[in-house]
C-alpha cells in the first residue's frame, strides 16, 4: 500500500506552476505593451484553507527597469501544504510537504514592440518543473489595437516518495495569442487563446481509482492517464469606465481538450475608488466542466478500460466564486526612494458541487454514497512599493 | 467549396481595404479614463496571479488566463 498519498489535483497542480509563474513574469508585461513593466516590489501573503487543505506561504515579486529600453525581475514563491484531503484520507495518511518556485524575467522595449522571456524553476521533494517562456506583442493602429503572440516549453521530472528508482519525464508546449482593442474611451477589450500540448507521464503516481469487488464492497487500483493531452481555450474579457470613477469587468473563457473536458467560466466584477486612497473590489465568478472520458467515481471491475480517473479535478462539477478585496495607498506624495505604496487585502469564498465524485467517507453501499461538496477560502494580505 | 473559397477570399480583401480606411477614433488624449488603473486587466500581478494558481490547481481547464492582450496605447 502507499505509504503517502497526494492531495487532490498534485497533477494539475504541478502543470499549473509554470502557467503560476508566467502569469506573474510574462502576461502581466503584455497587458502593459509599448511599454515597460512599472517599477515595483510586493510582498504577498497567501493562505488557502478548505476540504482539509491548508496551503500558506509568500510570495516576493520585483521588478526593475534599466536604462530606457529594459527591465528585470524576480519571483519567489512558497507553497507550505498540510494536506488531509479526501483524496488522501481515503487512501493513505496525511502529509506535509512545501515546494519553492523561483524566476527570472527580462523585457526588452524597442519602439512599439516589447520582446520578453522568462525561465522558472519549481522544486519539491518529489518533482521538479523547469520552463522557458517566449512573447513579443505590438502596438498597432495608433496604439488602439494590441497584438500579442506567446510560446513557452517546459520539462517537468516526476518522482514518487519512497520509490527512488521512479523518474519519469513530461514535456510541454504552450502556443499563446493575444489581442486586445481599445473599443471606446470607456471601454476595452481582449481575447486570448492558448493552445497547450503534453507529452509523458501526465497522471499523479500516487492517485488511486476505486472499482467493485462485489455489489457491497470496492478496492483501489493504480490510475492510469493517457501520455498525451491537448487542450485549447479562447477568453474573451471587457473592462468599462462607468460615468463616475468605477470600472465593471466580466469575462468569459470557453476551454476543452482531447481527454474529453469541455469547461467554461464566466466572471464579473466591480471596482470603486473612494477619497483618493481607498480601494473596493467585488467580483463573482462561477466555473462548470463535464468529466473526462476515462473519469469514473466507481468502475464496475478492476481494470474495466484502458484508462482510469477518479481525480475529483476530472470529474463533472460546478464552483461559485464571491470575492471581495480592499486597498488603501500610502505615501502617495513620495517617501524617501518610494514614490508610493499600498496595503491590500482580499478574500474569496468558493464553493464546489461535484456531480460524480462521491464521499467515501461518509460510508454506505458503494456507488450511493452522498456526493462530495466543498467550500474554500483564499485570503491574501500583500504591501506593494512603487520607486 | 471552391464557391465558399471565393466568397471568403472576397470577404478578406473588402475587409483589408476597408482596413485601411479606418483612422483611430479614440484618439491618444482621450485615453484618460483607459489609463486610471482601476481600468487595468492585471491591476496587482502578485495577487491575481496566484488566484489564477488557486483556480488551476482544482479545475481541469488552462491557459487563456488573463493579461494576455495589451495596454490601452495611452503612453
Amino acid at each position: 500500500m502507499l505509504k503517502v498519498a497526494r492531495v487532490a489535483a498534485v497533477v494539475v497542480t504541478r502543470y499549473s506552476k509554470r502557467l503560476f509563474i508566467l502569469g506573474i513574469l510574462l502576461l502581466n508585461n503584455l497587458c502593459h505593451a509599448a511599454i515597460l513593466p512599472e517599477d515595483r516590489a510586493d510582498a504577498l501573503y497567501h493562505s488557502y484553507e478548505g476540504g482539509g487543505v491548508e496551503i500558506t506561504g509568500p510570495s516576493i515579486l520585483v521588478r526593475k527597469q534599466i536604462g530606457d529600453s529594459f527591465s528585470v525581475g524576480g519571483n519567489y514563491y512558497v507553497d507550505s501544504v498540510t494536506s488531509a484531503s479526501i483524496d488522501v484520507v481515503t487512501t493513505a495518511s496525511p502529509y506535509t510537504e512545501e515546494r519553492t518556485e523561483n524566476s527570472i524575467s527580462l523585457d526588452y522595449l524597442r519602439d512599439k514592440v516589447t520582446m520578453s522571456m522568462a525561465y522558472a524553476n519549481s522544486e519539491e521533494n518529489d518533482f521538479h518543473a523547469r520552463s522557458l517562456h517566449l512573447s513579443v506583442s505590438q502596438e498597432v493602429f495608433g496604439g488602439m489595437t494590441t497584438v500579442s503572440l506567446g510560446y513557452s516549453r517546459g520539462w517537468d521530472e516526476v518522482g514518487k516518495r519512497g520509490d527512488a528508482a521512479f523518474s519519469k519525464d513530461v514535456d510541454r508546449h504552450h502556443y499563446r495569442l493575444g489581442l486586445s482593442q481599445v473599443l471606446t474611451k470607456d471601454l476595452i477589450m481582449e481575447v486570448a487563446a492558448e493552445t497547450i500540448t503534453d507529452e509523458g507521464f501526465l497522471n499523479n503516481p500516487y492517485r488511486r481509482v476505486r472499482y467493485l469487488t462485489s455489489a457491497t464492497t470496492f478496492d483501489y487500483q493504480d490510475e492510469v492517464y493517457p501520455n498525451t493531452r491537448t487542450s485549447n481555450a479562447v477568453a474573451v474579457r471587457g473592462k468599462y469606465y462607468l460615468p463616475y470613477r468605477a470600472a465593471l469587468h466580466g469575462e468569459y473563457r470557453w476551454f476543452n481538450d482531447t481527454w474529453g473536458i469541455t469547461a467554461q467560466n464566466v466572471e464579473i466584477g466591480y471596482t470603486h475608488p473612494f477619497k483618493d486612497k481607498w480601494t473596493f473590489d467585488f467580483k463573482v465568478r462561477a466555473y462548470q466542466q463535464n468529466e473526462a472520458d476515462f473519469y469514473s467515481d466507481l468502475f464496475p471491475f478492476q481494470s474495466a478500460q484502458n484508462f482510469l480517473a477518479r481525480d475529483k479535478e476530472l470529474s463533472s462539477f460546478s464552483s461559485i466564486t464571491i470575492g471581495a478585496g480592499v486597498s488603501y495607498e500610502f505615501a502617495n506624495g513620495g517617501w524617501g526612494f518610494i514614490d508610493k505604496g499600498s496595503i491590500n487585502f482580499s478574500i474569496d469564498h468558493i464553493e464546489f458541487e461535484y456531480d460524480n465524485f462521491r464521499n467515501v467517507l461518509a460510508g454506505g453501499t458503494p456507488g450511493a454514497e452522498p456526493l462530495y461538496t466543498l467550500e474554500a477560502d483564499v485570503v491574501q494580505f500583500f504591501i506593494s512599493l512603487w520607486y | 467549396m471552391r464557391k465558399l473559397s471565393v466568397i471568403v477570399c472576397l470577404a478578406f480583401a473588402l475587409i483589408i481595404s476597408g482596413c485601411s480606411n479606418i483612422e483611430p477614433w479614440v484618439k491618444p488624449y482621450e485615453r484618460d479614463r483607459l489609463a486610471d488603473p482601476i481600468m487595468s486587466f492585471n491591476r496587482d500581478p502578485v495577487s491575481s496571479s496566484y488566484l489564477h494558481h488557486v483556480y488551476q490547481a482544482r479545475e481541469a481547464a488552462r491557459g487563456a488566463e488573463g493579461g494576455q492582450g495589451g495596454g490601452c496605447g495611452c503612453n
